[in-house]
């Protein structure tokens, strides 16, 4: 099968200001990938190049086989078979929830499109708002029509763009959820643009971390959060802190808690790195080092503490809820991890890992 | 953010901007020239006549000016916010129907309303003759205030423009959160002391708003002043054009005109900005009106009862008992063709301007940027400006091009063009456009809000072309602003007066101007039939208004 979507080195400017550079990206059919980033990162610009609101200064945009976007032509949004849910869900407030589901369907028979219509409407679980208007639904409501709306005319990709920004905080994985069902149940291939992780995780089978208009890295949740490819990607997914790590004269790196695994050849000149430390990286138990609470948040199943250890250097650790301790409190932890990810010090990429 | 934003609408539409905006930068700088060349002879050199008016009738006009303008202040505000108060917090009888029929008066033109009362309370008048009659007195036995006074006019102002102020008002106090009342019950204070220390100050940028609205009226008005025989400025620019033929001391007249107008928008823009302070946020609950019982209903219900009553009932049905008594007489071909005149006239200006806000607020959407916004804002600046001061600013310079091309014309061809610009129609449609753009273009622009821009690229996205775009989203989406706009604006040009009188073609009539003419003439009753006709016209807009505001009535109790 043919890729739903594949950039290949593309470039989009305001003016003279260069907002996406040199980006490169290929989907799998019926994969749904996201491009995750801070706000002015290029996301949301990259997305509206795909869907041919903005035209490329270099690159290429493929669509099923089909160039739609290069430097030389960009065709236009309405030729390029590519759906779109906005922000706002953008719903047309003159037509009802099956005019504005039917709307991208003007090729299709009545009886056919009515078929369709009602398809949608029981795909996205809301059969019975079907004559009303957009304003008499909630904003959940609203956004499965709009998803409903760009699925219709079965796009060879489509496109969302921030879809939850406008959700309540604790319906917003929620519905990512549902929406990753239904794009999956009808094999949809699509990609997402967000700049909550959470988000991102629960909808996303691969994800684009993007900054300054470039893709850090494109790679499943697991990895980014597990191994990522440089420091601004660590920072950026989940939480952590970095440990301050020594090489020896035999070339072993000797941390607080005690010598890595990772060896460093005679090549690397550098001496000292940090190791980046994820709170579930830290166990309870010895042999280890004895650190004191400074700081917890309760978070209902799981507690989240701040540890000093004895050279002052503080660390996460993540426990169940029952483990209650208190600031003063003192506990042995050690290491226990699959990926040694280590940094030079001062450097964005990482030197070694396992 | 900001700058990825801003750059996105600007490649939005991206091939001929440079056009759309020149366009729009010129447009807005000729419908501001009349305002522009008022204003510029504030610094022409003044004249004989302007010395002698200074000498004379300055202080006469800015005296009664400023009378008028204040006693319509206390007048408006006297009927306007007690009525929008009571209807809105209090169940009484009739409640449902004063909430709109409180802005009735709004649809008579004051000019109408001024000569309708002068008819009932004149010698012959019913008035008198029903007191004689009953009392047995004879003329030298009573004396009832004469109604062609300053108070009479701020009386006739007041009973017609409250209704800014009700309007106004009213849609402040539904928006009030009733927590905010409610803390300051519990904080101890009475409903009166609610009333004056929270309710009010929270409604004050919107009365002001009101209030500013009924005031740019005040001092626009030509047609009362000029029957009441009151000396302001608007009749001063008249007779200092007509009677004593100086343009440009005319022209300095109404800069200064301009200038207290514009020192009302000041004061409207300064209690507008402290607004979004006194908007109370997102989510509340609506009021729950209080039933009224026994005498309160009543006099609840004539407090409401009494504007309606002397602002329109009684002068309607005054002309409409004129009209019914000389129908037969007037109804003939004559009046059918001022009927035709009134019409295509308004029909013209309205299509006109109304295509003139559509180009410049789709200029403003698809490019935005600080020169459109201010252009925009500087075209719809006419609404403000009395009628009296367009026609002057108007008619400057389009005499001056005149003069300029006949001189030419009979130079080089040995033809004459006489008066192409400023003796035809063109030149009021000209002015209409530069007074009622304002109409047009809120309409406009209140429906191109209702399409945000990610419509259009979701029309796109699902394969509509451009131009189905705009047949299928924009189109049925904007129909009711546009027609309503155009709808405002026709009204508004049928009603008009002194800029009509002034720049009229010769021997060209309207309804309007017919009936004023037939008032002056005291021939009160033949002017009743166009006058009528003006008031029923008028009243449709008005309907339009009061849909509008029960509307957002509505919407506050969806969202509570």
């Amino acid at each position: 099968m043919r890729s739903p979507l594949e950039i290949d080195r593309v470039h989009v400017a305001y003016g003279d200001t260069p907002v996406v550079k040199g980006v490169s990206l290929k989907l799998e059919p019926g994969e749904i990938g996201c491009l995750l980033g801070p706000s002015g990162c290029g996301k949301t610009t990259l997305l509206r190049a795909i869907a041919g609101f903005e035209p490329l200064r270099r690159g290429s945009v493929v669509v099923d086989g089909r160039v739609i976007s290069s430097t030389t032509t960009t065709l236009a949004p309405e030729r390029r078979g590519v759906g779109m849910v906005f922000q706002d869900f953008a719903l047309f407030p003159h037509l009802s929830v099956a005019a504005n589901i039917g709307f991208g369907l003007s090729r299709l028979g009545r009886e056919q499109r009515q078929a369709r219509i009602d398809e949608l409407l029981r795909l996205v679980d809301l059969p019975e708002v079907r004559d009303y208007y957009p304003h008499q639904l909630s904003g959940g409501q609203q956004q499965r029509i709009a998803l409903a709306r760009a699925l219709a005319p079965r796009p060879a990709l489509l496109l969302l763009d921030e879809p939850f920004s406008s959700m309540d905080v604790e319906l917003r994985e929620t519905l990512a959820r549902q929406v990753r069902q239904i794009l999956k149940r009808e094999r949809t291939s699509a990609l997402l643009v967000t700049h909550d992780q959470s988000e991102a995780f629960a909808m996303a089978d691969r994800i684009a971390v993007m900054e300054h208009g470039m893709i850090r890295q494109w790679d499943s949740a697991y990895h980014l959060y597990h191994n990522p490819a440089d420091r601004f990607v660590a920072g950026f997914i989940g939480q952590g802190v970095w440990l301050p790590v020594k090489r020896d004269a035999q070339g072993v790196l000797q941390s607080e808690f005690g010598p890595l695994t990772t060896r460093v050849g005679p090549s690397e000149a550098v001496t000292e790195m940090e190791l980046l430390l994820r709170p579930d990286d830290v166990v309870k138990g010895g042999p280890g080092l004895e650190a004191e609470v400074v700081e917890k948040a309760f978070r209902g199943a799981e507690i989240l503490y701040r540890l000093r250890l004895p050279s002052g250097v503080e660390v996460l650790y993540i426990t169940k809820g029952h483990n209650d301790m208190q600031p003063g409190e003192r506990l042995t932890v050690r290491l226990e991890m699959d990926v040694e990810v280590l940094f030079p010090l001062e450097s964005m990429t990482p030197s070694g890992r396992m | 953010m900001e700058i990825a934003s801003h750059a996105k609408e600007k490649s939005r539409t991206g091939h001929r901007p440079s056009l759309w905006r020149a366009g729009v930068l010129l447009s807005a700088l000729l419908l501001a020239l009349p305002i522009l060349v008022v204003f510029g002879y504030l610094f022409v050199p003044a004249g004989d006549v302007w010395q002698h008016l200074v000498d004379t009738v300055l202080a006469d006009y800015l005296d009664n000016s400023l009378r008028l303008v204040v006693g319509v202040a206390l007048g408006v505000l006297l009927l306007g916010i007690p009525t929008a108060w009571v209807t809105t917090v209090y169940e009484f009888p009739g409640r449902r129907l004063f909430e709109w029929a409180l802005l009735l008066p709004l649809a008579i033109p004051a000019y109408i309303i001024a000569y309708t009362y002068t008819g009932l309370l004149e010698f012959a008048g019913p008035v008198q003759t029903l007191l004689r009659e009953l009392t047995g007195w004879s003329a030298r036995d009573y004396l009832l205030p004469d109604v062609r006074s300053l108070g009479g006019a701020v009386v006739m102002l007041s009973l017609v423009l409250y209704p800014y102020v009700y309007m106004m008002a009213r849609a402040s106090f539904l928006g009030q959160s009733l927590s905010t009342l409610e803390a300051g019950r519990v904080l101890g204070a009475g409903p009166w002391r609610v009333f004056f220390h929270i309710t009010l100050p929270l409604a004050r940028p919107a009365v002001v708003t009101g209030l500013s609205l009924a005031l740019m009226e005040t001092l626009a008005d030509y047609g009362t002043v000029q029957y009441f025989g009151i000396a302001t400025f608007t009749t001063g620019i008249f007779r200092t054009w007509f009677g004593l033929d100086d343009s440009a001391a005319a022209a300095q007249l109404a800069a200064l005109l301009m200038s207290l107008v514009f020192l009302l928008i000041l004061l409207e823009h300064y209690s507008r900005r402290r607004l979004r302070f006194f908007q109370t946020g997102g989510r509340y609950r609506h009021l729950q009106r209080l039933p009224l019982v026994g005498i309160r209903k009543w006099s609840v219900f004539t407090l409401c009862l009494l504007p309606l009553l002397f602002g329109f009932l009684i002068p309607s049905g005054q002309l409409l008992i004129w009209a019914l008594s000389i129908a037969e007489e007037t109804l003939d071909l004559r009046f059918l063709a001022l009927v035709g005149n009134s019409l295509l006239l308004a029909a013209l200006a309205s299509l006109l301007t109304l295509a003139l806000a559509i180009f410049l607020g789709y200029g403003r959407r698809l490019y935005p940027s600080r020169a459109m916004t201010f252009a925009v804002r500087l075209s719809a600046m006419g609404y403000a400006i009395p009628g009296t001061v367009i026609a002057v600013g108007v008619m400057i310079p389009f005499a001056w091009i005149d003069n300029r091309l006949d001189a030419w014309l009979r130079e080089t061809l040995d033809l004459s063009s006489g008066l192409l610009l400023s003796g035809t129609l063109f030149i009021l449609l000209f002015a209409y456009a530069v007074r009622f753009l304002a109409v047009a273009l809120q309409s406009v622009e209140s429906g191109l809000a209702r399409v945000t821009p990610n419509m259009d690229d979701a029309a796109r996205s699902l394969g509509e072309p451009p131009l189905g775009v705009l047949r299928k989203v924009h189109l049925p989406i904007m129909r009711g602003a546009l027609f309503s706009a155009l709808l405002l604006v026709f009204v508004d040009v049928l009603k008009e007066l002194p800029a009509t009188l002034i720049l009229r073609p010769f021997n060209f009539n309207t309804l309007a101007v017919r009936a004023y003419e037939l008032a002056s003439d005291e021939r009160l009753a033949d002017s009743s039939v166009a006058a009528l006709t003006i008031v029923a016209v008028g009243v449709v807009p008005v309907i339009l208004l009061s849909r509008a505001v029960s509307r957002s009535g509505g919407r506050d109790a969806e969202s509570a």
